[in-house]
């Protein structure tokens, strides 16, 4: 009785409890695994980068799935996110002992700067047609990265100190610390992040962008991505709600850099964790995942943060294994051909499925 | 056709779970099977072999630092099973990539965690080491970076390096070339992405100022753009820089001797240890670096008969040349024995009474080792060995 | 006359992004998808000519050629097993799968080549052009490299504009179901770009190490990402636009790097970058494509 309840129930609704039940049901095997001492430090030591890279594949899901924007740059988004909210949090826990509220105060924080950089970014951006967004969040994460790496702020008994390019201008006293260190980053940040943490971050969040793209405005962004003319035709103020769902994406990516932060003792603006590259990974999971689905991008971050670790065995082969399995994974997905197999396949077992229950 | 995959996702995530469960316990058997190769018939959590780890980058730009360090370290412990283990205990070494990121060193250090790991050779580069130096500490593990220089690094107590710090460096560098005259208008090329690099930079042009010289050009590069370096070359040309000071790697620096020459512009260069390596990249036109000047504590080609046997053995098992890294690392594996023989701790010991036993050891030991004799330990971590300064002469290192 | 050295400097740069550059407008001109494993087969390219070389005493031309047969068979392969396959799926899936070749080949490389630096032999044995009693200098790479980017600019626009396959590839990029109504083989004349694209991709690897000396297998990653910048700053698809927007970057970079900041060039590049795409949306000879309702 309870599945005809579950049929009668409207289809998106459905979905989403799936989703929800699907973040709780993980987060309680996973729990009852680290209390019976089931699970190696490595896969514990993974459970808040996945939740960590599912956040930010969600926010960028918003944007290349609902919006309809390619964004190459959400590692900007996310760096800005790690980066102000690391700042705050050295520069406050010496004033704010309660660890629960501190970390509330660097999402708040982390989540409002890149907010602030996805706004201006889309202000001039979004009014334009085509693939420009892709190029323009591409340019920012890597100006955000060259200018975080000359960037020095440090505090002592005589106020902040500031400079860019050159630390040696900051003559700091004895006690005082560096907040921002150049290419050092930031040093020493409290470890505040936690699989718990994590994961009731990620229903938060799915529960604004499930709320986000059913509403009235959702509605409105996904007509403008099925097709503009006629969205502008209806009254649909485009710019509006382009950079209302671009503003939420990139604020979910600063989210999702708050908890990277707070996770490892320092952040720093490199390459690999906050270029180009990075910005494509979270591409990677959410085209693999499904446009337009949220699971599918939690599940797809979730098996590519997983994949190289547990290929670990392989020694050097691990990376290659990892591309092929990436490309592999892509074909099936994606490809004609395997999507009609897929489907063909599919169609037996359901057939032999109604034999069996006849 | 959503559905078909997402189900097909799920189903993946299923697959990738029990692989993740599958290798965890492959290698817990490899584990196994590996001490009882080495005598033993039970399993090794029983103590009968020291682990040590490795973390480094072996894929990724900054592998041929990772590569090197393992390899070394590699042929330290092979060297010192030989000839019998460490207090009768055999030893075993397992390396884990890094990819010279910080959120996939920790991945490594939980991983060989897993495996069974009581000492921590590494991590290679700085970044990283901060992040697992913080774990290490968590756990009460003893911690030997080879290569990782900042003094970031080594603020727990648990943490050491085998290699000189940044500070260290910068400030010996610009004393040297105070002291012997070498110029008298220095331009400086650095990384300003790399922590190593600017971490160099700042201090020597700190010390720069009490020595008898001036700093005409600070000139950077990124790790995004290290392809020209034509504009900091001239820059340092127009400025009237007799001297050139490279805190880099060696991979830029041969870029930068090429265009130097292209540009017929002739300062004496100046690298740290870094630069060590140069006259090996294959290919490279060893007249190029002729005049070449560093501060390093290794170099392949010196004549003890330590370094040769070393030398001689890694070309044989990898068919290159090591460079300084490998050498620290070395030297860092034959530390980490010291330290054991002089805490006398035993493999069957929990891994921060292990931890505690040998960092108290540390400071008592010392070693001579490929990149220094008679190096000791201070309590914060720092090594005490002098750097020596290198000329390239006929293209060859040559003591000055 | 510092500042005329500066420039030639950015012009000896920006050849070498353009001639990569052409590479890629030209693949997302046609097959509208940035083909990110472009900067990889640059990285395949050199090392065949470094082993061929200085591995078996060949010469330079015999190498190049070698070299740019293995690069557009490379691209064909590519093409075949991870493009074609997806030809009806989004552009998307293409990009992922185009990354997922990248990291294949720079995996296979550090496998087979290993990690460690090379210094690559300049192919050029052209002297240095002296200027102002030797206070300019031009590189014999330099010139080579800019001859080299004009002739292939000027025979890709003679391929397009006189030859069937040219027209083809012309047609497609304007509209694939259109062309192919047509008696286009739309799948042919892609695989045609790829092909053509790979060897060029050859050529700017050999021109590019010749120019800057080292070679590792991430070599090619990051000249990748700025080419492709490049193109963009020329209008993507443009091939006159790839050579004008490969200079201009180049050219920016190196006044940046010597007249504001040599820690800030990338962001430099960046920010003008977004300038000029805020100011002229489809890059500097990009063609305004006109919206049919």
């Amino acid at each position: 009785m309870a599945k005809l309840n579950l049929k009668s129930m409207k289809k998106s609704t459905k979905d989403h409890i799936i989703t929800f039940a699907m973040v709780i049901v993980v987060y309680i095997i996973v729990q009852t695994m680290i209390t019976t001492g089931n699970m190696s430090s490595l896969m514990q030591g993974l459970l808040v980068p996945m939740c960590t890279y599912s956040i930010v594949a969600i926010g960028l899901n918003l944007c290349v799935g609902y919006l309809g924007e390619l964004s190459i740059g959400h590692a900007g988004f996310m760096c800005v996110g790690a980066f102000s909210s690391a700042f705050c949090t050295k520069l406050l826990q010496d004033s704010i002992q309660n660890e629960v509220i501190l970390f509330l105060i660097a999402i708040a924080v982390g989540t409002v700067a890149a907010a602030f950089f996805g706004f201006l970014i889309g202000i001039p951006v979004l009014r334009l047609r085509g693939d420009y967004l892709a190029i323009v969040t591409l340019a920012f994460g890597e100006i955000i990265k060259n200018v975080i790496n000359v960037l020095y702020i440090a505090k002592d008994e005589n106020g902040f100190h500031f400079a860019i390019s050159d630390g040696n201008k900051i003559e700091l006293s004895e006690d005082g610390i560096w907040l921002i260190n150049g290419a050092k980053g930031i040093a020493k940040i409290p470890h505040l992040s936690s699989f718990t943490a994590g994961v009731i971050m990620i229903l938060v969040i799915l529960f604004i962008v499930y709320n986000f793209v059913n509403s009235r405005t959702g509605r409105a962004v996904m007509a403008i991505r099925d097709n503009r003319i006629a969205a502008e035709s209806v009254g649909i103020n485009i710019t509006k709600f382009k950079l209302m769902a671009f503003t939420i994406s990139a604020a979910i990516a600063g989210a999702g850099g708050v908890l990277y932060a707070h996770n490892l003792s320092t952040v720093t603006a490199t390459p690999t964790n906050f270029g180009y590259n990075m910005s494509i990974m979270i591409l990677v999971f959410v085209v693999l995942g499904g446009m337009g689905s949220f699971r599918g991008s939690i599940i797809a971050a979730v098996i590519l943060t997983l994949l190289p670790e547990v290929l670990r065995g392989l020694k050097d082969y691990r990376m290659l294994i990892y591309s092929i399995v990436l490309i592999v994974m892509m074909l099936f997905n994606w490809a004609p051909k395997c999507i009609e197999m897929r489907q063909r396949i599919a169609a037996k077992f359901k057939k032999s499925a109604k034999k069996e229950a006849a | 056709m959503k559905k078909a995959v997402s189900m097909f996702l799920a189903a993946a995530l299923a697959v990738g779970t029990f692989a993740g469960c599958g290798s965890s316990a492959d290698t817990g058997s490899t584990g196994s099977a590996a001490s009882t190769e080495s005598g033993s018939t039970d399993s090794a959590a029983d103590g009968s072999v020291f682990k040590i780890g490795g973390i480094g980058p072996t894929t990724g730009a900054a592998a041929i630092y990772g590569s090197a360090v393992m390899n070394a370290a590699q042929i330290a412990v092979d060297e010192i099973n030989e000839a019998g283990g460490i207090n009768g205990y055999q030893v075993e070494f397992k390396a884990e990539d890094d990819q010279s990121d910080a959120e996939k060193s920790v991945n490594a250090y939980n991983s060989l965690k897993d495996w069974g790991m009581q000492v921590l050779m590494g991590t290679v580069t700085t970044t990283p080491c901060i992040a697992v130096a913080d774990k290490t500490a968590e756990d009460g593990m003893f911690e030997i970076t080879p290569s990782a220089s900042s003094t970031d690094v080594i603020e727990n107590d648990n943490v050491f390096q085998a290699c000189f710090t940044d500070p260290n460096l910068g400030t010996a560098s610009a004393q040297y070339i105070g002291e012997n005259k070498l110029a008298t208008k220095v331009a400086v090329i650095y990384d300003s992405s790399d922590v190593y690099s600017s971490g160099i930079e700042a201090t020597f042009v700190k010390e720069a100022a009490n020595q008898g010289f001036e700093v005409v050009a600070e000139e950077a590069f990124t790790a995004d753009s290290k392809t020209d370096f034509s504009t900091q070359l001239q820059k340092a040309q127009s400025e009237g820089a007799d001297l050139v000071f490279l805190p880099i790697y060696y991979t830029e620096a041969s870029i930068i001797l090429n265009q130097a020459n292209g540009m017929g512009y002739e300062p004496t260069f100046f690298g740290c240890d870094g630069m060590d390596g140069i006259l090996d990249v294959k290919n490279f036109d060893t007249s190029l670096a002729e005049g070449l000047m560093l501060l390093t504590p290794f170099v392949a080609d010196a004549d003890d008969e330590k370094t040769q046997a070393f030398v001689s053995k890694y070309k044989e098992l990898y068919g290159d040349t090591p460079n300084q890294f490998g050498a620290d690392a070395y030297d860092a594996i034959y530390a980490i024995k010291a330290a054991i023989e002089e805490a006398g701790v035993t493999p069957d010991m929990s891994v921060s009474d292990i931890g505690t036993a040998l960092t108290e050891a540390m400071t008592k030991i010392s070693v001579d080792g490929l990149t220094g004799d008679g190096m000791t330990w201070e309590a914060t971590g720092e090594v005490s060995k002098a750097p020596k300064a290198m000329v390239i002469k006929d293209g060859a290192y040559t003591a000055m | 006359m510092n500042f005329l050295s500066y420039l030639i400097n950015g012009i000896s740069l920006g050849s070498v992004y353009a001639i990569i550059a052409l590479g890629y407008t030209m693949v997302y001109g046609i097959a509208k998808m940035l083909n990110f494993a472009h900067g990889d087969v640059i990285m395949v390219g050199c090392y065949i000519v470094f082993m061929t070389m200085s591995g078996q005493g060949w010469g330079a031309v015999p190498a190049v050629v070698l070299s740019i047969i293995v690069c557009t068979v490379l691209g064909i392969v590519i093409e075949k097993i991870a493009y074609k396959p997806l030809r009806k799926a989004t552009p998307l899936a293409v990009l992922i799968t185009a990354i997922g070749v990248s990291y294949f080949l720079e995996n296979a490389a550090l496998l087979i080549f290993g990690a460690d630096t090379r210094s690559f032999t300049n192919v050029v044995t052209l002297p240095a052009l002296k200027l102002a009693g030797g206070a300019l200098t031009i590189s014999g790479t330099t010139i080579v490299t800019f001859l080299a980017c004009v002739v292939i600019m000027a025979a890709l626009m003679l391929f397009i504009k006189k030859t069937k396959a040219g027209q083809a590839m012309l047609a497609v990029s304007e509209d694939k179901d259109a062309a192919q109504l047509m008696g286009v083989n739309v799948n042919a004349t892609i695989s045609l770009t790829f092909a053509i694209g790979s060897g060029l991709a050859a050529v700017a690897g050999v021109l590019f190490c010749s120019a800057y000396p080292t070679l590792t297998p991430y070599t090619g990653a990051m000249p990748g990402i700025k080419a492709f910048t490049a193109a963009v700053f020329g209008g993507i698809g443009s091939i006159p636009g790839a050579l004008i927007g490969g200079i201009l970057l180049g050219v920016i970079e190196i006044l940046g790097r010597a007249y504001i900041s040599s820690q800030l060039s990338d962001a430099i590049v960046f920010a003008v970058l977004i300038i000029v795409l805020l100011v002229k949306p489809s890059g500097i000879l990009g063609k305004q494509v006109h919206e049919k309702v």
